[in-house]
């Protein structure tokens, strides 16, 4: 194991075990007496009438998808970022630059029909 | 590896984990009594111990005293392992993100170096842009898990808006990568110097904007902070949480607001640096910057001891019990305290220091400096917070999508012509 | 003029309008229980009559007649200025009359709450369920004979979800047969929610369930009544002195200006004349109320908009205000501080550089406010638009005040039907344009610069005087008389044995309050208890539009607008 990943182990481990001891101290020293009013989800003092998690706006998902799409370019993004000094200096720049752009670029029209399209849109 | 080497890494951890950790109360303290000051009130000043008050700070002890003590309430259509595990998430996530972050330059005593960074990956930035973005599942599972509707909507506005923000923040660092070459916090700080011009916030401005705002939006804040959309949603995604579970979600979200200052001052405002302080001028001038802390820190105490005793002779008797003796307990310590440290400025003239110590002040500075700069940056957050009214839910998506989305492409694109001829 | 309508309306339905009578300036009509629709159709729509604002309606109950049941239509004509009275009589045994709410929007909870107090049935109302009281609540708490001691039980809260069910079925319905698609399921695929009764934005205990479609509201319903505490009742079995207490518990946030309605109600009621400086001092605690509810309103509003520190600007200023209040008349909420006839006491010396004081830190709150939110981009995107109603749907719904002049109606009962000295004072009726959150929050600012120039008129020309009437049917006598003459100690006895008793009639007498227009319906038979009080509170017609404002919105819209509306539980529910 390297010392960095022993770095993380211990971090991982202490913040697990604080994180946890936190929940549990809490459940030892806590009241634990629930009453009836406990035991009703919270909907300003009436009982819910919809089912809890129900079906979601189609919304949601519609943002969740095109999250990844773009998360995932953007992580495509990174390694070339990182090195694009070095290609400047070598004098390689505007090559490395314009491949990139077009990469943006399509990136670009994939937000363009999104937005074409009103996947972005939120008023009806 | 050595068994030395498992020791420092744990002191490391504990060091660095105990600075985050106790920042969120000092920070709740700085909200409540700061949002006083801006709103023309006094904020928290009844908790006390033995009659001290010691400006309201010892509210954050109670508070935590209170929270563990209280029930756990878990209503009837709680699913009960995913409830448990979303405030651990919370807490989890937001402690391991500081893993990357070097406080200072690494301390060199001769062959012995201490370097204040957890993990000096060569991933650096991303190791938190990953750790971080999973603390949307805290969130959601909160939501999802209570089984009451105003969670799960607080549940579902979090996890988009937390998506949705989340592309303009890595967006953004693009930009740093492109100018700093590197994913590593130190050589990024390194790259900026001790120029101020040379800082990101000048250089990068655009980054800056895109990425501050982001961060507003990934810890929730106002004005981004509809998740919990108190009047809306009365509490939004911990509606149904109590005790420490429900506390859990504000340690993360202060922890995160401190990692989130800890990572603007590295990354836009030269992390360590002082602006025209160059550190090697500091390693060969340190005994002078040693006097001058030595002496600031001696007058800073002398001036702090002197107006609590004058308070106190101001306003004896004023209420009449064990608070009329706060500015005398306070005070004769701390103008000893600054007496003491006048007294002791001599000595160091006489005697010659020992050769760690310009090492280990150049150290202590910079971790100063770091800790200001971020303390600044958690202010600006609590100061925002209590300025400005909130989004709405569309108008935060379409901020996200149609605002600082194009923005940070474009922002791409022109730091790299920056970079191309510039 | 009015007598003007009063001839038309019997030239149009002669022998269906039974009575007309004039008095205190109210002109009354008893219509035929058949014609009314079309009376008030005719009252709407004829031009150069255009009663286009149905102020209130109410019903009554006279166990002696042979018609037991009365209702009684207020209407109000902006252009023109006058008011009418109609009334419908119905006997026991067929308590029925038509409904108009075809005709005025605000019909809706009037007659559903004349219905629930009553029992009088409305013909063709849409939705005729019990509104002030519990849905299981049995019998009619208005009738003279029910007791006002009686208690029972009432365990479950209504669902709502039938009601909710209807209005949606109801709007399907409206649109033409081919849009209309599917009856929806609600148990099924609706996600509904309750906001309120316990929910930080709903200031007092109101509830709305909406039907969500994601953030948007698709349909609501309001119900209301969690603070009902049978005003009306209550006053029907006390003295009329005795009620002005229960006057500060309507609008809290204002309850001078509550104190001073009710008390003109009752003066007009007796023809009482009160003295000059009483009448000066009314003025400047209306003004000064209206000051204070503002405040409140506004700094809620913001408070909902995630704007918090506006809040406490303003609180500050108000806190100021409100220790003038103290020293006026020892309470900082409960003031009680008219008395039929005049004024509790005279007002503090300190008065004049006191509340100058109060005025210089509420200009300062205003400007401080003002600079933080009235060009904030957010605020401007959360509010401009949003919760917008047009000038006419305004009226149909009976708004008055601020809200009503947000739509650009400039119609402010003190300056159509001065009363007291506002006719001799100098100021101006802000008006807005687009009626939404954006122009009601600023049509309350500039209201509050409005009245803190009244103020300061007042200050300077507040005339020196008595501060009671001497009128010997409601003063009580100075006590050297009380010990010094036979008479005086008669009058002191029966007053305070007998109480004030008001010649038998009624009166309908309004005043602008914070809220709009504050209206008290007294009916008197001549005993020292009024035998019916209506309060006509500004709000109740305001939250009856709530669920069409907003929808369409989204949750944040819904608390916006709630906000700026802004719906005092105590008055809307009393």
């Amino acid at each position: 194991m390297t010392l960095n990943g022993l770095g993380l182990f211990i971090l991982f481990a202490f913040a697990l075990l604080l994180a946890g001891g936190m929940i549990a101290l809490s459940s030892v020293l806590g009241r634990q007496k629930p009453s009836a009013g406990h035991l009703i989800p919270y909907e300003c003092g009436i009982d819910p009438v919809a089912k809890p998690r129900h079906r979601l706006h189609v919304k949601f998902f519609l943002i969740a998808v095109i999250f990844i799409i773009f998360d995932v370019e953007v992580v495509f993004l990174y390694p070339w970022a990182v090195v694009f000094r070095d290609f400047v200096a070598r004098g390689e720049g505007l090559f490395v630059f314009l491949e990139m752009m077009i990469f943006l670029g399509v990136l670009v029209i994939g937000l363009l029909y999104l937005w074409g399209r009103g996947a972005l849109e939120w008023e009806e | 590896m050595t068994w030395f080497d498992v020791g420092l890494t744990a002191l490391k951890v504990v060091i660095i984990q105990m600075m985050i950790l106790n920042i969120a109360p000092l920070l709740i303290w700085v909200e409540r009594k700061g949002c006083a000051y801006i709103q023309d009130r006094r904020g928290p000043n009844r908790a006390t111990i033995l009659g001290l008050r010691l400006g309201g700070l010892f509210h954050a002890l109670a508070d935590v005293v209170k929270l563990i003590t209280k029930a756990d309430s878990e209503n009837r259509e709680v699913s009960r392992p995913l409830f448990i595990l979303a405030p651990l998430i919370a807490v989890f996530i937001s402690l391991i993100t500081v893993a990357i972050v070097p406080f200072t330059e690494p301390l060199v005593l001769g062959n012995f170096t201490f370097n204040l960074q957890i993990a000096d990956l060569s991933a650096g930035l991303l190791y938190v842009l990953a750790f971080s973005s999973l603390a949307v599942y805290a969130l959601l599972l909160a939501g999802w898990s209570s089984g009451g509707n105003f969670s799960l909507i607080g549940a579902l506005r979090a996890a988009s808006q937390m998506v949705s923000y989340e592309i303009s923040m890595g967006l953004s660092v693009v930009a740093i990568f492109m100018v700093g070459g590197s994913f590593r916090l130190g050589d990024l700080v390194a790259i900026q110097g001790e120029n101020p011009f040379d800082w990101f916030i000048v250089k990068l401005p655009i980054a800056f904007i895109l990425f501050f705002t982001a961060l507003f939006a990934e810890t929730n804040r106002l004005p981004f902070d509809l998740p919990e959309g108190e009047s809306e949603l009365t509490a939004g995604y911990h509606t149904e949480y109590s005790s420490m579970r429900f506390a859990m979600f504000f340690m993360g979200e202060y922890i995160h607001i401190t990692v989130g200052s800890l990572l603007i001052t590295m990354l836009f405002l030269g992390g360590w640096n002082l602006p025209y302080v160059s550190t090697e001028w500091l390693r060969s001038h340190s005994s002078y910057a040693l006097e001058i802390i030595w002496v600031g820190a001696a007058l800073f105490h002398v001036v702090i001891g002197a107006y609590l005793i004058r308070h106190y002779v101001r306003r004896r008797g004023f209420w009449g019990d064990a608070r009329d003796r706060e500015g005398l307990v306070f005070g004769i310590p701390a103008l000893f305290a600054g007496l003491a440290l006048g007294a002791a400025y001599i000595v160091p003239k006489t005697i010659l220091l020992p050769w760690w110590v310009g090492p280990v002040t150049v150290f202590g500075i910079q971790m100063g400096v770091v800790l200001a700069k971020t303390l600044f940056f958690c202010w600006v957050f609590i100061w925002v917070r209590w300025t400005l009214p909130r989004f709405r839910y569309d108008q935060l998506m379409r901020l996200g999508w149609k605002s600082l989305l194009p923005l940070a492409l474009a922002n791409i694109v022109l730091t790299g012509v920056m970079v191309l001829y510039g | 003029m009015s007598q003007f309508a009063l001839e038309k309306l019997h030239e149009r339905f002669g022998s269906a309008i039974l009575e007309t009578s004039s008095v205190f300036g109210n002109e009354t009509a008893v219509v035929q229980r058949s014609k009314i629709v079309d009376a008030c159709r005719f009252l709407r729509d004829e031009p150069g009559l255009r009663f286009n604002l149905l102020m209130d309606l109410c019903g009554a109950d006279y166990p002696g007649r042979d018609e037991r049941y009365e209702v009684v239509y207020h209407l109000c004509s902006i252009p023109t200025k006058k008011r009418i009275r109609l009334k419908v009589r119905c006997p026991e045994s067929d308590p029925t009359v038509p409904s108009i709410a075809s005709l005025y929007q605000t019909v809706n909870w009037s007659e559903r709450e004349a219905y629930d107090l009553f029992g009088i049935q409305f013909s063709g109302h849409p939705n005729l369920k019990r509104i002030l009281c519990h849905h299981e609540f049995e019998g009619h708490a208005l009738r003279k004979d029910y007791p006002y001691n009686k208690r029972g039980k009432i365990p479950t809260p209504d669902s709502l979800v039938d009601e909710l069910h209807a209005e949606i079925e109801r709007r399907r319905l409206e649109r033409p047969a081919e849009e209309r698609g599917e009856v929806r399921d609600l148990a099924a695929d609706a996600m509904l929610l309750n906001i309120g009764p316990s929910h930080p934005a709903m200031h007092g205990c109101f509830r709305v369930l909406v039907d969500l479609d994601g953030e948007r509201i698709r349909d609501s319903v309001a119900e209301i009544g969690y603070l009902h505490r049978c005003f009306e009742k209550e006053s029907e079995n006390h003295c009329y002195t005795q009620i002005i207490p229960y006057t500060d518990r309507l609008n809290y946030l204002s309850p001078l200006m509550n104190n001073v309605g009710y008390c003109m109600a009752v003066e007009k009621l007796l023809s009482i004349e009160i003295p000059e400086r009483a009448v000066w001092i009314r003025v400047l605690i209306c003004e000064l109320s209206r000051i204070m509810d503002h405040l409140v309103c506004v700094g809620t509003n913001l408070v909902d908009l995630g704007a918090l520190t506006n809040f406490w600007y303003f609180f500050n200023a108000r806190e100021r205000m409100i220790d003038w209040v103290e020293a006026l008349c020892g309470a900082r909420l409960t003031t009680n501080y008219t008395r039929i006839g005049g004024l509790m006491r005279d007002i503090p010396t300190n008065t004049n550089s006191f509340l100058r004081e109060c005025l210089r830190e509420l200009h300062k709150a205003l400007r401080d406010v003002e600079g933080l939110t009235k060009t904030n981009r957010i605020l401007m995107e959360r509010t401009q638009g949003v919760g917008a109603i047009t000038a006419e749907d305004a009226i149909s719904f009976g708004f008055t005040g601020p809200c009503l002049r947000a739509c650009g109606v400039d119609y402010d009962v003190r300056k159509a039907h001065p009363y007291y000295t506002y006719d001799q004072l100098d100021w101006d009726i802000p008006v807005g344009s687009r009626g939404d959150c954006y122009d009601r929050i600023f049509v309350r600012f500039e209201e509050m610069r409005q009245s803190a120039r009244i103020i300061e008129q007042v200050l300077d020309r507040i005339p020196a005087g008595p501060i009671q009437t001497h009128d010997r049917r409601v003063a009580l006598p100075p006590k050297h008389e009380v010990y010094g003459s036979i008479e005086g100690l008669m009058q002191h006895f029966k007053i305070i044995m007998h109480g004030i008793k008001p010649p038998a009639g009624e009166i309908y007498s309004y005043t602008e309050a914070a809220n709009g227009e504050l209206g008290f319906y007294i009916v008197s038979d001549g005993s020292s208890k009024p035998y019916r009080i209506k309060v006509r509170p500004p709000c109740y017609t305001l939250y009856q539009a709530y669920p069409e404002l907003i929808r369409g919105g989204m949750i944040a819209d819904a608390v916006a607008i709630l906000g700026g509306l802004n719906i005092i539980a105590g008055e809307l529910d009393r």
